[in-house]
């Protein structure tokens, strides 16, 4: 036996104060938390260079749980926040972790733009196929025939296709799990972390109270169970078969795993080439020049602009 | 021997169920004591078959609960 | 006080426009780093910058809209940079809601807008004033801001380094409230030396992650700053948070948390009264004006005294917070302010409102498109001359 029990190491990268968590029973975005813990803490990543971002939702509310320089911002927006984060300071892991409504619909040209420049940052969108914050309305990853609280006779939109999406826009890393994946979900993470730029992860979870229950499939377990048996893993599979079709197969998998150069490496080589590598890119944390004469060096606040 | 064990945050369990289900061993029931939330967390009902592979830790999605291997006895020389 | 960096300002005299202008303060105050959208009459400020960013070892991204721009520019500032973005109504108007965001997470930032007809797409090329009430009220909920306004290309690059230094001191987002004229003007624009350019630096901590509270304020109201990667594991929320940031969604927080940053602006009433003004003593009539409306007003000040009116001149340069114990003062002794705007009549509500019944307001309004003629200021003048 053990004379002191371990800790659980996930509780390194958490907000331990700010447990437990607003998520429902069953919800499984805490699920998806600890594979990205896991991951994270494997990568060797220095944690204290680690940015999260996240933008408004359920899903939304990781980067605040998560012990780490955490920017909790609107809705949709998180991934231009997130690019200028990075592009002002690349020594960063700039991550964005946000849900469906807020990346996809709300969010979804940034998401396409993002791609599209390749700027490094990894994205893990959290699909529960509803917005769930406020009250289950919905989104544009909702399924087909769905009860939500704006489509009460169902609804009759088609769901996108993310992985799809995400491929065309160019991102250099495309996979899609379930809650119910933690290993592999946790290893693609661990990929992500270290690629290069612009990483999306799809994860299908579920959301018990709204999206379940108005559609008569159980609770947060029973999606779980759901997602184990449908799931089918096709790695590389063509982005545009692995759309997620009502009742059918869940395609999980690494669909895309390419190189291209990220927009700031691109970036360095045309101004590199343009000013002859006089052009050194000042990087973020740069201390201003402290005048030892000047009051306000000492943090005391309180300078008027003429001294 | 008994290769691994749990350990419980009992307030912060939800009584979702995934720990139980996902256990491949299925150390873990719901018990049916409540916490002070009225859910009913899980505990231990087949120990010895527990291996400390903390499936259960990466399923749970309010960090109640986790898993850790023991210390194994070292193997009699000449085995 | 801090001072410019002399590697990247190079002082002379030169024939400038405004737009240029402002792209050369924003550097002179140290901002690097900008993201911006293309929209009339503002795309030559980022233009500007655009060329002179990788100069001086910054970058400027253009972003897919103005609601990226107005946040990516906050990422920016987050990860240790002085950060601005540039736009004219119709994204200002898709900015708001970022306005308030970096009100809220006290991000220091700086928004530009070069202000052109409206509404709705309105004359893209020419001048109008329009947008001021929306600088101050603009976005949802209960904030401050400060607002400046620059009456020539020399204020473009001056104001624009005010700016700056403003939205460090009370990590604010601050908006420099240009308009298509001032911005395409061609005028002659001293750079001074570097060493006479006073810099406000980032307001960064000295205490210790694990010390540090991000929302503590200073004595000043004014909290500290920190930055991502340093260590300290900032939380930065639009929600109503406390000192650590966290969110805390109670009235009582909610109180607390916006009397401070109403009052952290307030009690700098003072240090933010920035106004021109001349032959206030004996006034009886007092022309408020600001921006490219100002030369106007000059032009009609002139006339009217000519015409042996004693006419008072009051140029806003900070617009917001509104300087209202100075026109509530003169308000007890002049028959009339008059206040011509590019605009139906917006800032003209404030001077009614400080002077409080005391004096008259006569607005001179017009719907933009053109600057006024001082023949129709002149009237006004004329007629605040003839108030008993």
């Amino acid at each position: 036996m053990l004379d002191v029990i371990p800790a659980n190491p996930v509780e390194s990268v958490l907000r331990t104060d700010r447990i437990p968590t607003i998520w429902c029973p069953g919800c499984g975005i805490g699920t998806t938390v600890n594979s990205f813990a896991a991951a994270l803490l494997t990568s060797g990543i220095d944690l204290n260079k680690v940015a999260m971002v996240s933008g408004i939702g359920c899903s939304g509310r990781v980067s605040g749980y998560m012990n780490t320089d955490s920017f909790h911002t609107t809705h949709g927006r998180a991934i231009p926040f997130a690019t200028g984060l990075k592009l002002a300071n690349p020594e960063l892991t700039v991550v964005v972790y946000s849900g469906d409504g807020d990346l996809a619909s709300i969010g979804g040209n940034h998401l396409i733009h993002a791609a599209r420049r390749n700027i490094d940052l990894k994205v893990v969108l959290v699909n529960n196929m509803i917005y769930a914050m406020t009250g289950g309305q919905a989104a544009a990853t909702t399924p087909h025939a769905s009860t939500s609280t704006t489509t009460p006779y169902g609804s009759f939109e088609p769901e996108l296709n993310l992985p799809h999406l995400m491929d065309a826009a160019g991102a250099c890393y495309v996979a899609r799990w379930t809650a119910f994946h933690v290993k592999q979900l946790e290893k693609s993470m661990g990929e992500a972390l270290k690629k290069k730029g612009f990483t999306f992860i799809e994860v299908v979870t579920p959301c018990p109270t709204l999206y379940q229950r108005r559609n008569n499939l159980g609770d947060g377990l029973d999606a779980m169970k759901d997602y184990k048996q449908r799931s089918k893993i096709k790695h590389g599979a063509p982005t545009s078969e692995v759309a997620l079709i009502p009742g059918g197969e869940i395609v999980v998998g690494k669909f895309v795993d390419r190189d291209r150069p990220d927009y700031l490496t691109l970036l360095r080589q045309q101004y590199g080439e343009r000013f002859h590598e006089d052009y050194t890119q000042v990087s973020g944390g740069e201390d201003f020049q402290e005048d030892p004469n000047c009051c306000a060096s000492d943090g005391g606040g309180g300078c008027s602009t003429s001294c | 021997m008994i290769r691994g064990s749990i350990a419980l945050t009992v307030e912060r369990c939800k009584g979702c169920g995934f720990c139980v289900e996902f256990c491949p061993t299925k150390v873990l029931a719901l018990s049916p004591a409540f916490n002070t939330k009225g859910y009913h967390p899980p505990h231990v009902v087949n120990a010895d078959k527990c291996s400390g592979c903390n499936l259960c830790g990466m399923y749970c999605p309010d960090f109640a609960i986790f898993g850790y291997r023991l210390p194994q006895a070292p193997k009699e020389a000449g085995a | 006080m801090m001072h410019a960096d002399p590697a990247h300002v190079e002082p002379g005299s030169y024939f400038m426009n405004g737009d240029a202008a402002c792209c050369e303060g924003a550097i002179a105050a140290g901002a690097r780093f900008a993201a911006g959208y293309p929209i009339t009459p503002s795309t030559e400020i980022v233009e500007h910058f655009a060329k002179r960013a990788p100069q001086v070892g910054g970058l400027f991204i253009q972003m897919e809209d103005e609601l990226a721009a107005s946040i990516a520019i906050q990422g920016m500032v987050w990860a240790g940079q002085k950060s601005f973005t540039v736009t004219s109504g119709p994204g200002f108007s898709l900015m708001m809601e970022h306005i308030g965001y970096a009100a809220m997470t006290e991000t220091p930032c700086v928004f530009i807008n070069v202000q052109r007809g409206g509404p709705s797409t309105g004359l893209p090329t020419l001048p109008a004033q329009g947008d001021m009430m929306q600088a101050r009220w603009g976005s949802h909920g209960d904030y401050q801001v400060i607002a400046l306004c620059p009456s020539s290309p020399q204020e473009c690059f001056e104001l624009t380094v005010t700016s700056f230094n403003l939205a460090e001191q009370y990590r604010v987002p601050v908006m420099l409230m240009m308009d298509e004229c001032v911005g395409h003007m061609t005028e002659k624009v001293v750079i001074p030396a570097a060493e006479q350019i006073p810099i406000t630096p980032r307001r960064k901590t000295k205490k210790a992650p694990g010390e540090f509270l991000l929302y503590e304020p200073g004595p000043d109201l004014v909290p500290e700053m920190a930055h991502a990667g340093d260590g300290y594991k900032v939380y930065v929320t639009g929600l109503t948070h406390d000192h650590r940031g966290y969110p805390v969604m109670t009235p009582k927080q909610q109180d607390e948390l916006i009397h401070r940053m109403f009052e952290k602006i307030r009690r700098a009433k003072d240090a933010l009264t920035i106004v021109e003004e001349a032959d206030l003593d004996d006034a009886e009539v007092v022309v408020l004006s600001y921006g490219i409306t100002a030369r106007v007003a000059q032009r009609a000040i002139q006339i009217a005294r000519a015409k042996g009116i004693r006419v008072g001149k009051l140029r806003l340069k900070c617009v917001w917070p509104f300087p209202e114990h100075k026109v509530s003062e003169l308000a007890q002794r002049v028959k009339a302010f008059i206040v011509p705007e590019l605009n139906m009549g917006q800032i003209a509500l404030e001077v009614m409102r400080a002077a409080n019944g005391k004096c008259a307001t006569i607005h001179v309004p017009h719907a933009g498109g053109s600057v006024h003629r001082p023949e129709d200021i002149v009237a006004a003048i004329e007629r605040g001359a003839k108030v008993c």
